[in-house]
């Protein structure tokens, strides 16, 4: 195996809903910052994005996020209608094949334009599941229940959770949601989609990120302290919620042996939990113990940014390393309904 | 850097129908719908999977054997929605619930109908298919389900040939999304430009070439061309053309007629439009064009504005002043 680093890494912050500009004037300003910090001598070899063409609602969409890269003289460059997450890692499989040393990764959503949980009802299966348009929320809502009824998660744990994440986001300035909330009072507003309230979804962001990998002698060369990607394995799970074990991340526990999470002590964690009970059990499927910092960030309850919020996990751990003082770190991206998908990349200083 | 502007928006719709083949599996599954009957597959180790899949999850084996479960079942899971979106199955407050039917082992992802009233929802209760009046074949050939007494019946039931529903061979999917648009800085500028009937495009700040209209990047070099605003002519040079013969709503001139891509005095990025006012068989490279605007008092922000491009009179460009454009 090459020794592959992460060297850069930048996000926008995320909002609500970005009024005034379209997704390349949101994303150029993000990949040039993180080119930038990379301070590369010439351009890297390879360029993967991550976006999905349903957000934007046109065909092609991500075709315009390369006005942001400049490809000309023609570039090498690939595109997974997937989180930025999914994208890093084939970057990171070029990088591996000896293919290129250097690669630029992005990710970005703009899902203000259209009805998010109502556009995610396209990832279920298209002849049994998506006819019946159920909502993300109601999809998330149906695990949370089993997860609570078979007592793996219970609702105080849950609003620990949006109160810890929000509470981390203070001291972070691109997320969305952040502040101090109590756990009681959360616990006593209503029901969104029973038994999920409000706090226990992550919000609705339109944002973006961006991060340079390089081989070892590239990374040793142009970066103080690179954050060394030491694991990386995804995982998918069948997407028919009914064959599935929804009390647990069974992905993401495969996916954590196979990027070795337990060889080492773990510092951070930065996990893509877009709903609180969704959090727990993937904290739970890490194997991570009470001693390891979760979510610094606020994680994706704090800033959501869908096709960027894991990329996004993978450069926040990254940050912790190279600017945090961590020694170890985990990071997770997910996809599709109810952790059907999983990535886990562990990093090292 | 100009100020930034408000971001113009626009509605805009994705609607399609989607055909899709349903194979000898999802075919039956929703053939048995059809008739009032819901089936399942057999999994090698016995157990039975609603909806049936054509290869086993776990293992990836074929499946095939189609066996046949009850229209009730018990709920394993259940989300109150009390805020229907208007393409879900019911109109009121529902519950999706996860249904594990009769002699199934697997549950089914449906809407439970609790007469729009949360406390009669709890897992574990027993609820029963409610069929639509008209099937067509598809999911929603179950309306929804809806609580029952009906007792358990028990083991999925092995179907022979002869008991096995017609096929559905094909489910129509309609989808449709609604989107509201922000054009962004580069375009509202474009836009608001042509309100006043003017062309405007942008600078790329690397080698000086004016792109109109831009989506607010030199894609070339990638940088944003958010520096001078530069007027462009509504005249200029076509570069290529094709002749249109298939009708698009969006087009404004009748069949046939030339699409034609343009070089506008001015600006170094090319431009489409149509033509008119002209034979087909005279449109060609070269070509010196002119813009035929609608009415000004019937301008918006839109590109409707210009009609069509018609011959200017001018002599034709010389060929190394568009060469590069091709």
């Amino acid at each position: 195996m090459r020794d592959v680093a992460v060297i850069s890494f930048s996000q926008a912050k995320s909002v609500r809903r970005e009024a005034d500009r379209n997704e390349v004037e949101i994303l150029m300003p993000v990949v040039h910052e993180a080119r930038d910090r990379a301070g590369l001598d010439k351009r890297v070899d390879f360029i993967c994005s991550g976006s999905s063409d349903y957000l934007a609602g046109q065909s092609f969409a991500f075709v315009s996020g390369l006005d942001s890269v400049g490809a000309w003289p023609p570039i090498s460059e690939s595109h997974v209608e997937a989180d930025g997450a999914w994208a890093l890692y084939e970057a990171w499989v070029k990088i591996q094949m000896g293919y290129a040393d250097t690669a630029l990764v992005y990710g970005f959503g703009k899902p203000s334009m259209g009805d998010l949980p109502e556009v995610l009802a396209l990832q279920l299966d298209p002849y049994t599941a998506t006819p019946l348009w159920p909502d993300a929320v109601s999809i998330a809502a149906l695990q949370a229940r089993i997860c609570l009824e078979q007592g793996v998660v219970t609702e105080r744990q849950m609003a620990e959770v949006a109160v810890r994440d929000r509470r981390n986001a203070k001291g972070n300035r691109f997320a969305q949601l952040a502040g101090d909330f109590e756990v009681e009072k959360l616990l006593a507003e209503p029901y969104l989609v029973s038994p999920l309230r409000r706090y226990d979804c992550s919000p609705i962001s339109d944002g973006a990120s961006a991060m340079v990998i390089a081989s070892g002698e590239v990374a040793r060369k142009v970066c103080k302290n690179p954050a060394w990607i030491t694991g990386f394995a995804h995982i998918a799970e069948p997407q028919e919620l009914g064959v599935r074990d929804l009390t647990r991340s069974r992905s993401t526990e495969i996916a954590a042996e196979k990027a070795g999470v337990g060889k080492g002590r773990v510092d951070v964690a930065e996990i893509y939990g877009p709903f609180t009970h969704q959090e727990l059990l993937v904290e739970k499927a890490l194997g991570l113990d009470r001693s390891v910092k979760v979510n610094p960030s606020g994680g994706a309850l704090a800033a959501n940014p869908i096709m960027a919020a894991g990329l996004t996990r993978i450069g926040e751990a990254a940050r912790a390393i190279s600017e945090g003082g961590a020694r170890r770190a985990v990071a997770h991206a997910t996809s599709g309904p109810c952790l059907q998908q999983n990535l886990v990349c562990v990093l090292e200083g | 850097m100009p100020e930034a502007v408000p971001s113009l928006t626009a509605p805009h719709r994705l609607q399609y129908t989607y055909k899709r083949s349903t194979g000898p599996v999802l075919g039956r599954f929703f053939g048995g719908l059809r008739d009032g009957r819901i089936l399942g597959v057999r999994r090698k180790d016995g157990s039975v999977m609603v909806p049936p899949k054509e290869y086993d999850p776990d293992t990836g084996e074929a499946l095939g054997e189609l066996v046949e479960v009850g229209t009730a079942g018990v709920v394993k899971s259940w989300a109150w929605v009390s805020h229907p979106r208007e393409k879900q199955p019911l109109g009121r407050p529902f519950a999706y619930a996860l249904v594990q039917l009769d002699g199934a082992d697997t549950p089914l992802l449906h809407a439970v109908d609790a007469g729009g009233d949360e406390r009669r929802m709890t897992t574990g209760m027993r609820v029963r298919a409610r069929f639509a009046a008209e099937r067509p074949g598809g999911i929603r050939d179950i309306e929804c389900f809806e609580p029952t007494d009906e007792p358990a019946k028990g083991k999925a039931k092995p179907l022979a040939e002869s008991e096995l529903p017609a096929p559905v061979e094909l489910v129509k999917v309609p989808v449709q999304l609604d989107y509201l648009y922000s054009a962004g800085q580069a375009a509202s500028r474009f836009l608001r430009g042509l309100a006043e009937g003017k062309l405007l495009g942008q600078r790329c700040p690397v080698d000086g070439k004016v792109y109109c209209p831009t989506r607010g990047a030199c894609a070339e070099h990638g940088v944003p061309t958010a520096g001078e605003i530069v007027e462009v002519k509504d005249r200029g040079t076509i570069v290529s053309y094709s002749v249109v013969r298939v009708p698009s709503e969006n087009i404004q001139v009748e069949l046939p007629f030339a699409a034609v891509t343009i070089l506008l005095d001015g600006a170094d990025s090319t431009f489409t439009h149509v033509m008119s006012e002209t034979k087909l068989e005279d449109v060609h490279m070269g070509m010196r064009v002119q813009a035929v605007w609608q009415p000004r008092e019937t301008w918006t922000t839109s590109m409707k504005n210009i009609k069509y491009f018609k011959p200017s009179g001018e002599p034709d460009a010389p060929f190394d002043s568009y060469k590069d454009h091709l």
